[in-house]
């Protein structure tokens, strides 16, 4: 392991019954700094990783390393050394904000003087200090998120763990969200690994993400590099020509994968639209035609996902247990 | 060395423990005291209990009074008394029967209390506060001794509140001593705590709160009627004694009555606190040890 990997995970596993593959065999490694996604369907296993790699699970095989110290032996070092941002609304209703947070540093040992400040400066952080003396029954539901945040990082942690952090929240508490989540990044230099099936949520956060499905990593990688492996850009164009076929000329054009003409419209697939829309002007000019209509597409990861996870929809094993905590948690984020 | 080693010991993992379980206590209980209904709801219910159960179960108005007399034999209301009063203490070990339910009064409330705390390690569960609490660094035990220890507080303070409306109501006085007082809270405090340690091994892994109600409902009731809290252990049917006699609740009742009534007991009260505290560690032994491997997903 290097320094500079603060996880590793290795052939990690977990089977459920003895026969369900919840999580099976992945191996991936994050960077420090990193802001790392687990992008995937519900039910595809990213709960469950988290929950291993957070120790609240027993790994079935395999095993993972947190700033070096293994999920399996040294639980607690592991525990005492990251912060953990639930799915579920976690903060007990019927105490304060303040207390919550309160409880959670007593837990981790934090003297109480300590405590009183950072969690102040959390509140802060998180724009909860008007609202930290009251009751967590009278927040919203972007209010418990945000709380839900300032107590994951009452222990400063060097990794976050978040799990669905924006699941359920209104369009300003995402952007609230991310822009913490952000400045964490940049101003800690922390770690982050996040779960989300919400696709522009994790192009617009992560350094790099690992697509997972049915308990198996199928891609890792930068979004960009996520969305170049599935061809490319589209130029669409149209020819003030429809009698000369221009295909052959165009296929010719150093970056150009594919080219399909419907009449005096094509529709060319290429490496890179800024840079070789231009040259396509160029050769058109050059053969006496004019381009009428020019528009690029770039692929979004909503396109890259689909054509990594397939299409078909699933149908979910899951407990009722779970269910329900969904639904509340669902239910809380539109108060 | 040694010393030094000790003092690490106690800072490192004796004083952590220490702080969360009483942060983890201390959390529930505000749920209690700073509830002011709850706090009186679960304050008025001992007083329904010895106030209306307690004075319309009224044993000696059966022997004594006005009620009771033999035909033909016209004998005089002091003799009927006597009788009457003779027959109360053979069977119950006072003549007030009033202060004979007291007692079973006071461990009856400690039992009832010490139900909700399995009630509330599942809705921890369900609400994922437990998840929250299992990624902190917190021991295991002490999230299982906090529980326990709530309700213990809880059922003790209600057993308070029990004593006193019962000396209102005419609890029997003659024999009571703060000494007295004392050796019953301690016996109670055993009860409550065996107990506790016994409900919340129930919720341990359970995420339905229903069956979790089920089951303590379906405990409760049993160890209540086997005990000696309404009727003299001796006066039961053989094979009701034997149940009667390992259920720890009579013991709690029995050392509840011989130091605050002098209702003379057949076994030494040391007996009595050795079986109760034995009770206590195992079920917190065993509740312990289990949220270890259950305390899991």
């Amino acid at each position: 392991m290097t320094e500079n990997n603060v996880i590793v995970v290795r052939n990690l596993s977990k089977v459920y019954g003895g026969k369900i593959k919840a999580v099976n065999k992945i191996s991936f490694f994050i960077k420090r700094g990193e802001i790392f996604g687990f992008l995937g369907p519900n039910g595809a296993g990213k709960t469950t990783t988290i929950k291993m790699l957070t120790t609240l699970i027993a790994p079935t095989s395999g095993d993972a390393r947190i700033l070096g110290y293994s999920i399996k032996g040294d639980s607690s070092m592991v525990r005492a050394s990251i912060g953990v941002v639930p799915q579920e609304f976690t903060a007990d209703e019927d105490l304060t904000g303040f207390d919550n947070a309160l409880l959670i540093a007593d837990l981790y040992g934090i003297p109480r003087a300590i405590a009183k400040k950072r969690i102040s400066d959390l509140m802060e952080l998180v724009e909860l200090n008007g609202a930290m003396n009251r009751k967590v029954s009278t927040y919203s539901g972007g209010m418990r998120r945000r709380l839900e945040l300032a107590i994951g990082l009452v222990n400063h942690p060097k990794i976050l763990f978040l799990d669905e952090p924006t699941l359920g929240l209104d369009v300003q508490t995402r952007a609230a969200v991310w822009r913490y989540i952000q400045k964490l990044k940049k101003d800690y230099n922390m770690t982050l690994f996040m779960t989300t099936h919400y696709l522009e949520e994790a192009d617009s956060l992560c350094d790099r993400i690992a697509i997972i499905d049915r308990g198996r990593i199928i891609r890792i990688g930068s979004p960009n590099k996520l969305k170049a492996g599935i061809g490319g850009d589209i130029v669409s164009l149209s020819v003030n020509n429809d009698h000369e076929d221009l295909t052959d000329m165009l296929r010719k054009i150093n970056g150009v994968v594919e080219v399909k003409r419907v009449g005096k419209d094509y529709r060319i697939k290429v490496k890179l639209a800024e840079t070789l829309a231009p040259k396509l002007i160029t050769a058109i000019s050059a053969k006496g035609y004019q381009v009428t209509k020019l528009s690029m597409t770039k692929p979004t990861l909503d396109e890259a996902y689909l054509e990594y996870t397939g299409r078909s929809l699933r149908e979910e094993e899951t407990s009722t247990g779970d269910v329900m905590s969904q639904r509340r948690t669902l239910r809380l984020s539109r108060s | 060395m040694k010393n030094s080693r000790k003092e690490n010991f106690v800072k490192s993992t004796v004083r952590p423990f220490l702080r969360s379980l009483w942060s983890l206590t201390n959390r529930d209980l505000k749920k209690w005291y700073l509830a002011p209904v709850i706090l009186i709801i679960s304050l008025i219910q001992p007083v329904v209990w010895l106030g209306l159960f307690g004075k319309a179960f009224n044993f000696g108005s059966l022997f004594t009074g006005s009620a009771f007399n033999i035909p033909g034999l016209n004998l005089p209301q002091s003799v009927i008394n006597t009788i009457g009063n003779t027959m109360l203490m053979n069977t119950f070990g006072t003549t007030s029967y009033f202060s004979f339910l007291a007692i079973g009064m006071l461990a009856f409330i400690v039992l009832f209390t010490s139900m909700f705390s399995g009630m509330s390690v599942v809705w921890d569960r369900r609400f994922g506060f437990l998840d929250k609490l299992l990624t902190t660094p917190v021991s295991r035990g002490s999230i299982v001794m906090g529980k326990i220890l709530n309700s213990v507080i809880r059922a003790l303070v209600q057993a308070g509140v029990v004593l006193i409306i019962a000396i209102l109501l005419g609890m029997s006085l003659s024999y009571l001593s703060a000494g007295g007082i004392a050796i019953t809270f301690g016996a109670l405090f055993l009860l409550a705590f065996g107990m506790s340690s016994l409900f919340v091994l129930l919720a341990l892994k359970s995420t339905d709160w229903q069956t979790v109600t089920a089951i303590a409902n379906l405990l409760n009731l049993p160890l209540l009627f086997t005990s000696n809290a309404f009727f003299p252990i001796a006066a039961m049917p053989s094979w009701l004694q034997v149940i009667a006699n390992v259920n720890p609740v009579s013991y709690a009742i029995d050392i509840g009555r011989s130091s605050m009534l002098g209702v003379a007991s057949s076994m030494s009260i040391t007996f009595e606190f050795a079986y109760l505290g034995a009770f206590a560690v195992v079920m917190a032994a065993i509740s312990i040890v289990l949220s270890w491997k259950l305390l899991k997903g």
